[in-house]
């Protein structure tokens, strides 16, 4: 088995995202079965090879540091689902 | 009632006027005909939308359609209409990524290829049809329910493209543009009968692309055959300085340089996707159209690309994982839906994303969360990342000998709605063909090459040198010009 | 029991760029809520990021000047995790191949010089501003992007007061080579601690908190003093320290433990895919070291030697950059540095301090302050004259000769008018006259001062002094 059901409730409260009972047994399954595929990576030697990040060659891309305008701070929060004046507004951060 | 399409080969070089329907026409049709004055630009708009308004219905392919403001556009651009997935940003537009946690969202600007094509005078004619942040290979995890295959209603179109590609392939769309991170442009155009373009990762920027998986994602383009992929390749690509993983190199004229003969190309012809138990009519056209790349001047050897069998397992961890990070800013702070009933901050993300996200989307951020978390990141993650550097060595090997390798596109036909739902992994295993070309940044083309016995498209797959699309394209090309696959149409 | 404290400190810097880190809105503090904000600062679906040049240049010059080592490839990666003012819910940060790494700062503590270590010195970018209110929260994301220096040391610090003089070198230097307003009332500086205990001579860690909301250098100091006698009193009394965060809170003056309902942070870092990798040409990190300034350390320390100042006196000289060139200017013109450093630290700095201006907005020219010390020298002027001619001059910004002459404030060095004065002096004050003769010496203090009020300050006190006494025999 290569995960299990408490494993998928912490992967799932790490990317916060609310699972019912039966999506947990549900996706449980599934990415069970999607890991064990994943395992045949196991075969391949890894010892001396380096991780590719990035497919290009590339290095050193820069830009200069000088001040472009901003959005218009109505284009800014017309998609807000809720806002005080040009405020963003969330509920309370229960820590 | 519902109609079912019937094929029919026509040919396409006279163009009566009075009888004339544009939209079945090309693009390079088109400009040559604006060009003359035959046409207004006008005259093609309204061809597509009358289209639209007949076919989408059963399609589903395009999305949210405000019919209105398309007709505005259209007096105000005095270019080709296009349609534009539904990942690309289009400012003040309905993006929405076919996904419920966008619901609403109009992004405040243009995505880089957006501004390019309006400096072009493109009419940007809507959004089109895709998996769920493309995530899929049929279109079927959409939020807006699946686009149906133009070819047979009741099968899928590919995906994640596929209202693209069906827009394309039913007429209903000149051209069109999609992204392609493992095989979304590619696998949709074989399944549709329609050619689809992923240029080399740094064609074309990203700025505006929402995000799957970073390092795999290129905008790609649906087209009715290659010349026209050259003319929107050439319109999109370039540098932008708003991408820093966008490279600074000159855009050939590709639509020039395609018209160059393909003598004594030399073209690889990997065993490993030649693989036991695979559709045989898919095995046939491609080798009938291996052959008639061999007629034309190339010539065909069959080469090894070793570790392809490990390509889809790379992806979907590596894939997985970037999307896992890109999505978290669904969170309902900002933009798109935020969940109603929460007891603060914490809850409201939980249940944002709970209701926001469809299964697929959930799958995916799981197991990309999985595969990056600590104790788990180094057998996965990193394990993934280090067989990806072999799957690009495997293919900057084989390009010292070869200018491009042929391979079918997909290693089904189009499938029936419905068919691979209940388990992922089936669906993930249609992309086998397209993944390791992502994986390594190189270009590929897709063109049709023939039909099944169902009258099913099949597609051909040309892979190419990073940034040496010319060369793909060519051999797609003078393929097209010695075959008529891509001219057969629908009556729909 | 005796303990060791063993403290490492975390500061994050907002670096003095005019654009943000990776995108271009401007950087200025102050501004409309969420006026300064685009779509890769807002982090809005699709937007990429592009590294600011300057925050690169201006990070490495500051590694450099602690001693770091550049690295030979540098990476970027995202952080990842969830809080409503990071608005990708990453923080485009630095693990694995930071900018530099093992640098070093030495601090004075208690007239000796300690080294202390640098782990890394990297660089990421800030979030956005939270305001709290009563149910819920507001959120102005103008801070998000800014240019953030991460600068973390060894658990080299043994004090509140190491930690506290860790934080001045520090700043003295960020201030010097001017990569930073380090305004820790505006944020533009911030600082974290990470604290434990041990017995005496044990060679493991003790079990350490983060202290989190220290405000003020002063606030580091007091808040690290509470936990270590928290930490103390727990350990004494048999309990066991909890690895956790604790808040500074100012006005109890305690620490207090946040009380996470979190689970740990799993940050799952992961290379930046949207950022390619970046290198220092050798040619180049020589081309940053050069606009590299002398720093305050050596500086002071080539002042004790050159000029033969004091450590106290020195110190002070360099602790302001502007003062410390002010001053070596003034010393190319009249080669008396102790006399300049006096002047400097007393009139001088009182009169900055009511007027609150630096050295520079004074507008002091270099050449009437050593004008005016040249004159005191040729007995031209007396000192006291020349404690008000010194306002005159800032105020005017006339020299100090064309100001002694328009006011005739010449010293009176003729000894017939001095003698005029004192007469006159020891005729009001008899009283005075007769304490002098009958033994209270310094009673003639109070004569001078009045010969001085008489003569309005002119008089060349020498003079005046010892005339007083011949004539008071």
């Amino acid at each position: 088995m290569s995960i299990n059901k408490d494993t998928v409730k912490y992967t799932a409260a790490l990317g916060r995202i609310e699972l019912s009972e039966k999506e947990i047994e549900h996706f449980t399954g599934q990415l069970d079965k999607i890991l064990d595929y994943v395992h045949k990576l196991k075969k391949v030697d890894v010892s001396k090879l380096e991780p590719t990040s990035h497919v290009l060659e590339m290095k050193n891309v820069y830009r200069e540091d000088k001040v472009k305008p901003s959005l218009p701070v109505d284009d800014v929060m017309k998609n807000a689902p809720a806002r005080e004046k040009n405020l963003f507004k969330v509920g309370k951060i229960i820590e | 009632m519902r109609r079912l399409p019937r094929l029919v080969a026509y040919a396409s070089t006279q163009v009566n006027k009075l009888t004339m329907e544009l939209n079945k026409l090309s693009a390079h049709e088109l400009i040559g005909l604006l060009n003359k004055g035959d046409i207004s630009h006008l005259d093609i708009c309204n061809s597509i939308i009358d289209s639209v308004d007949k076919k989408d219905k059963s399609l589903n392919a395009v999305v949210n359609f405000d019919r209105d403001k398309v007709l505005e556009r259209a007096k105000a651009q005095k270019g080709l209409p296009v349609f534009i997935k539904d990942n690309i940003c289009v400012k003040d537009e309905l993006t929405t990524c076919s996904s419920n946690i966008l619901k609403g969202f109009r992004p405040p600007y243009n995505a880089t290829v957006i501004e390019k094509l309006l400096k072009a005078n493109a009419v940007l004619m809507g959004k089109t049809n895709m998996d769920e942040f493309a995530f899929g290979s049929s279109t079927e995890t959409s939020c807006y329910g699946t686009t149906k295959n133009p070819w047979d209603l009741t099968r899928i179109p590919g995906g994640s493209s596929g209202g693209s590609a069906a827009c394309v392939a039913a007429d209903s769309a000149i051209w069109a543009l999609g992204s392609d991170t493992g095989g979304s442009v590619r696998q949709p155009a074989g399944l549709c009968g329609v050619v689809g373009l992923k240029p080399t990762y740094g064609r074309v920027s990203r700025y505006g692309l929402i995000a799957f998986a970073s390092s795999l994602d290129q905008i790609g383009t649906l087209t009715k055959d290659t010349e026209d992929a050259a003319i929107l390749l050439k319109m999109i690509s370039g540098h932008d300085p708003m991408d820093s993983t966008s490279v600074d190199r000159p855009v050939p004229d590709y639509a020039k340089l395609i018209k160059k003969d393909i003598k004594g190309l030399k073209l690889g012809i990997p065993k490993e996707y030649f693989i036991e138990g695979m559709d045989k009519e898919i095995k046939q056209s491609v080798l009938d159209a291996i052959k008639k790349l061999e007629s034309l001047g190339a010539v065909c050897e069959n080469i090894s690309l070793p570790h392809t069998e490990y390509a889809v397992a790379v992806y979907y961890l590596v894939a997985t994982a970037e999307a896992s990070s890109n999505l978290a800013r669904f969170d309902g702070v900002q933009y798109g839906l935020r969940a109603s009933q929460v007891k603060g901050v914490i809850d409201m993300h939980k249940k944002t994303r709970g209701e926001g996200f469809g299964d697929e989307a959930k799958r995916r951020i799981l197991l990309g969360t999985f595969a990056l978390s600590s104790g788990y990141y180094d057998a996965y993650y990193l394990r993934a990342l280090k067989v990806r550097t072999l799957i690009k060595k495997d293919f900057e090997d084989a390009f010292k000998k070869y200018d491009a390798i042929i391979t079918p596109t997909s290693p089904t036909p189009a499938f029936k709605i419905g068919e691979k739902t209940q388990d992922p992994l089936t669906m993930y295993l249609c992309d086998i063909f397209t993944i390791s070309a992502n994986l390594a940044g190189i270009p590929g083309v897709s063109v049709p090459c023939g039909f099944t016995k169902s009258n099913l498209p099949v597609g051909l797959q040309i892979l190419g040198k990073a940034f040496d699309e010319e060369t793909i394209l060519r051999i797609a090309y003078n393929y097209e010009q010695a075959t008529d696959w891509h001219k057969k149409r629908l009556i729909f | 029991m005796t303990y060791e404290t063993v403290i490492g400190l975390e500061v994050h810097l907002q670096l003095k760029t005019k654009s943000k880190v990776f995108c271009g809105c401007s950087t200025n503090f102050g501004a409309a809520p969420n006026a300064q904000v685009c779509p890769v600062c807002l982090g809005f679906p699709g937007s990429l990021p592009v590294l600011n040049r300057d925050a690169l240049h201006l990070a490495a010059k500051v590694a450099i000047a602690l001693n770091c080592k550049i690295a030979p490839k540098i990476r970027f990666d995202r952080k990842n995790y969830f809080y409503p003012d990071l608005p990708k819910a990453y923080q485009i940060s630095q693990l694995g191949n930071p900018l530099s790494h093992n640098g070093y700062l030495p601090i004075s503590i208690d007239g000796k010089e300690k080294i202390i270590n640098i782990t890394r010195v990297h660089l990421e970018e800030d979030t956005g501003k939270l305001f709290h209110e009563k149910d819920h929260s507001l959120i102005d994301f103008n801070r998000a992007g800014t240019p953030l220096l991460e600068i973390v040391s060894e658990p080299d610090m043994s004090s509140p007061g190491e930690a506290h003089a860790y934080l001045t070198a520090l700043k003295s230097i960020l201030e010097y080579i001017d990569v930073s307003d380090c305004n820790m009332e505006e944020g533009s500086l911030r600082c974290d601690a990470n604290i434990s205990i041990r017995k005496h001579g044990a060679k493991e860690l003790g079990t350490k908190t983060e202290i989190k909301n220290m405000n003020s250098f002063k606030a580091v100091k007091a808040a690290l003093q509470y936990e270590i006698d928290r930490q103390v009193e727990m350990l004494e009394s048999g309990q066991r320290i909890v690895q956790e965060t604790r808040l500074y809170d100012a006005e109890k003056d305690v620490t207090e433990s946040m009380r996470s309902k979190e689970e740990a942070h799993d940050y799952r870092y992961f290379p930046e895919p949207d950022l390619v990798p970046f290198d220092f040409e050798k040619k180049l990190l020589e081309e940053i070291k050069k606009h590299i300034p002398e720093l305050p350390e050596p500086r002071k320390n080539r002042f004790i030697k050159d000029y033969k100042l004091s450590d106290y006196d020195a110190a002070i000289m360099v602790s302001d950059k502007a003062l410390a060139d002010y001053f070596e200017k003034c010393v190319n013109a009249y080669n008396k540095p102790k006399i300049i450093a006096n002047w400097l630290m007393g009139d001088v700095s009182a009169y900055m301090k009511e007027q609150e201006l630096s050295i520079n907005e004074l507008g002091l020219k270099v050449e009437h302050l050593t004008g005016m010390l040249t004159m005191i020298d040729a007995a031209a002027i007396t000192g006291k004259i020349a404690k008000t001619l010194l306002i005159d001059i800032i105020k005017t910004g006339n020299s100090p000769e064309a100001l002694v002459k328009e006011k005739g404030l010449e010293q009176i060095s003729d000894t017939g008018e001095i003698e005029k004065a004192i007469d006159s002096v020891i005729l009001e004050n008899q009283k005075i006259v007769s304490d002098f003769k009958n033994g209270r010496d310094n009673a003639i203090m109070a004569l001078m001062g009045k010969v001085m009020a008489k003569t309005k300050g002119k008089a060349d006190p020498k003079k005046v002094n010892e005339i007083l006494r011949e004539k008071l025999r």
